[in-house]
């Protein structure tokens, strides 16, 4: 199943390559990554989502727990968590632009650019939702889609801070 | 005063008790070997090859338990270290090295012997280091140190640009008192709770076995362990890494477990009711097919590592924790217990272990036996030498048939006197492994087990044992093929003797030990086997080369039957399967 590995993590030269090179050498896949510096921007924290058994992912927040710049690590999909995306998408098609307005208006839709040639739009959503409204979309009327990964946090009073 | 980069290097070095440094200098480690040459605490051992340097300090840890150290230029020099660190990284062994690199500004610009040693390093390390300020070099060697030698040790690597040792540039020297790092924090003591059910189970066990690895050893845990078993009574089984730490000559020692352990103690673990796991990580060379794993144990599991429990294995009774204080708290627990021993059942368990010892344990008297082979049978080569030195050397080994007879013939009975890459497997460590050991105890007798095969994958460091003056004795088992690969050729591949041969072109190893300036001996018959070991190890301040000519056609018994067999199945000799 897909599971979201929050990481706080030490904002150091070489420590994203530690956790990324550590699902590759234990065989593990990563579908998406998300990392950026928080708070006083001396650690960044890490929403990394791969997919695996309740054994597998044991195994993996352990490994990462043992690189040394990792702060602190869970796996957001043990207990109730948000989880959200956000995407940017091109698309040159112009007569589908109310069509498309539609779709990605309970995603928070909006348009960033807008001329003769070309549209450009962001959205947030759950990446389920971000799927079906995609999908509605047709893959095959899009030139350009960026996904941030998956992006998580405890529900609820449940904190992932140093 | 203030001091280069180089220096405050040396200083902060010796301020963590180095003594010696193994290493081979470059173009980008030349400020460094300056600012060796400028001081007196510690003495550098030049190398013929930086794989040598690696191992060198890696069996220097392995033996005093402090760690090695090994300094290496970029680029070549680096690459060289790395079979060494990923050695050292399997058996969790705290080994630093320091590699040169290239000028900062030069990084990433393909320049002259420039390599990514970070990256190239990353999943062979516990951590690594890149100095970015030249100032930060004591509190790096400090925080490397502290990382090494804490939790589950592991080596670290020291990346320094050659600018950061610059001799113009200097800086104030400053030592912390203590290490803190807010994401490492290596001292985990054992859960009471989880240390109660441990010693319920291991109480009401009817058939005990501890399975004790290199985490007793690393953990300093050995007196623990036998004081545990001074009440458990249980059957105590080791793996390749754990010799030593229980004595071989105790009665409850059933020699080793694994792929090529003693029939009593892989029957002993087969058939157990509740496996005690200390320092141990269940490697498929002890469990066989994980699925057929000792169908009928609850597993404790202790161990600093909280990813090497449940990994391979499932535990049901995990311990995270220091392996010295989970004992420590366990023997506690189980004199403070209502509960006491199954004198009856262990007695009649030990019973069970003693009658399959005598079925198809080991022959430790073969070398008193007149045998029908008109060659010298390697396990004999091994038993003689632990007579010509009463058990009490430091041995070192290289990889092959000649390990495992080592590990099942040399009876260990203290730590650390038995150094040998068990998880990564290296052929080219025995000798400059020798040569740390050595370095470290030049009053004990060093004794290098090595295979003709291996010793060639590192022959050039008997010019450093030359230079050094470090005499050490090379007992070569000579079968004139690379026997452990034979061995599985002879069994599954139908002897078809793929690349494992090359009888017409071994060198004249006497000959070859003499151009060093060492002593050379070679031995074909088993008569002249006692006399001559007994004549090299008189040679003190000589390095003796002992080649010893061996039965080819000699196995290493018992054999797991592999794949999908399970601890019991194992090939007793040749033809028996037991």
């Amino acid at each position: 199943m897909k599971r979201i590995i929050s990481i706080l993590i030490e904002n150091k030269p070489g420590a994203l390559a530690r956790v990324v090179g550590l699902f590759h050498q234990r065989g593990y896949n990563i579908e998406s990554l998300n990392v950026g510096p928080v708070f006083d921007g001396t650690y960044s924290r890490m929403s990394v989502t791969t997919r695996g058994s309740e054994n597998d992912v044991e195994q993996i927040t352990k490994q990462i727990n043992k690189i040394i710049d990792v702060i602190k690590v869970a796996d957001l999909t043990e207990g109730e968590h948000h989880e959200y995306e956000f995407i940017l998408i091109k698309f040159n098609k112009l007569k589908l632009a109310e069509k498309i307005q539609k779709i990605l208006k309970p995603l928070g839709g909006r348009m960033l650019e807008k001329n003769t040639k070309v549209i450009v739009m962001s959205a947030v959503g759950s990446s389920s939702d971000i799927e079906i409204a995609i999908k509605a979309i047709g893959r095959g009327n899009l030139v350009e889609l960026v996904r941030s990964g998956s992006l998580g946090l405890h529900e609820g009073e449940k904190v992932l801070t140093i | 005063m203030k001091l280069s980069g180089g220096d405050l290097l040396m200083r902060a070095l010796k301020d963590e008790g180095v003594k010696f440094l193994f290493g081979y200098p470059g173009g980008a480690a030349l400020h460094i070997y300056d600012a060796i040459f400028r001081q007196k605490a510690l003495q550098h051992i030049l190398v013929r090859h930086e794989q040598g340097a690696t191992h060198a300090a890696d069996g220097y840890s392995r033996a005093t338990g402090k760690p090695g150290v090994a300094l290496v230029t970029s680029g070549p020099g680096a690459t060289n270290a790395i079979t060494g660190l990923a050695t050292a990284y399997m058996d969790s062994i705290p080994l630093i090295v320091i590699s040169g690199q290239v000028q900062s500004h030069l990084i990433g610009t393909d320049s002259f012997q420039e390599t990514d040693m970070i990256g190239i390093s990353r999943p062979i390390v516990k951590h690594s280091f890149i100095v970015q300020n030249a100032e930060d070099i004591p509190r790096i060697i400090q925080e490397a140190f502290y990382i090494a030698t804490s939790g589950r040790p592991g080596p670290v690597v020291i990346d320094i640009p050659k600018d950061k040792t610059d001799p113009s540039k200097l800086f104030q020297y400053k030592r912390s008192k203590q290490v803190t790092l807010r994401s490492y924090q290596p001292r985990v003591l054992p859960h009471p709770g989880q240390i109660k059910k441990a010693a319920k189970n291991l109480l009401s066990a009817e058939r005990p076995v501890i399975y004790a690895g290199g985490g007793v050893i690393l953990g300093d845990a050995h007196k623990e362990l036998i004081a545990l078993n001074k009440i458990l009574k249980a059957p105590v089984a080791h793996t390749l890494m754990g010799l030593g730490a229980y004595p071989s000559n105790d009665k409850y020692f059933t020699g080793m477990l694994g792929m090529h352990g003693t029939y009593q103690a892989n029957m002993a673990m087969h058939n157990a009711d509740v496996i005690l796991a200390i320092g141990a990580r269940f490697d498929d060379r002890i469990t066989n097919t994980p699925s057929l794993f000792a169908p009928k144990a609850r597993i404790i599991h202790i161990d600093v590592d909280p990813a090497s429990i449940s990994k391979i294995i499932n535990a049901n009774i995990p311990i995270v924790g220091q392996v010295k204080e989970s004992l420590i708290a366990l023997i506690k627990e189980i004199k403070r217990s209502k509960l006491k021993i199954d004198s009856d059942a262990l007695e009649s368990w030990n019973g069970q272990i003693s009658t399959w010892r005598t079925k198809h344990g080991l022959n430790h008297d073969l070398y008193l036996q007149k045998t029908k082979s008109k060659m010298i049978l390697p396990q004999v080569v091994v038993q003689e030498l632990y007579h010509a030195t009463k058990g009490n050397a430091y041995v070192t080994s290289d990889v092959g048939q000649h390990q495992m007879f080592v590990a099942q013939y040399y009876h260990f009975n203290k730590p650390r006197r038995w150094i040998n890459s068990g998880g990564l497997g290296t052929m080219g460590f025995g000798l400059p492994a020798a040569m740390g050991v050595k370095l470290a105890y030049p009053k004990h007798e060093v004794v290098c087990v090595t295979g003709e095969g291996s010793i060639q994958m590192c022959i050039q460091e008997l010019s450093t044992c030359m230079q050094y003056n470090l005499p050490i004795k090379i007992i070569n088992i000579n079968n004139e093929a690379l026997g452990m690969v034979r061995q599985w050729q002879d069994m599954n591949y139908g002897g078809r003797y793929s690349a494992s041969t090359y009888a017409d072109s071994l060198p004249d190893f006497v000959k070859l030990a003499e151009s060093y300036g060492h002593v050379g001996m070679k031995v074909t018959k088993q008569s002249e086997l006692r006399k001559t070991l007994n004549k090299a190890f008189a040679m003190k301040d000589r390095l003796v080369f002992v080649d010893v000519y061996v039965d080819p056609n000699e196995h290493v018994y018992p054999m797991l039957v592999a794949p999908n067999g399970s601890m019991q199945d194992m090939w007793i000799t040749k033809n028996i399967k037991a």
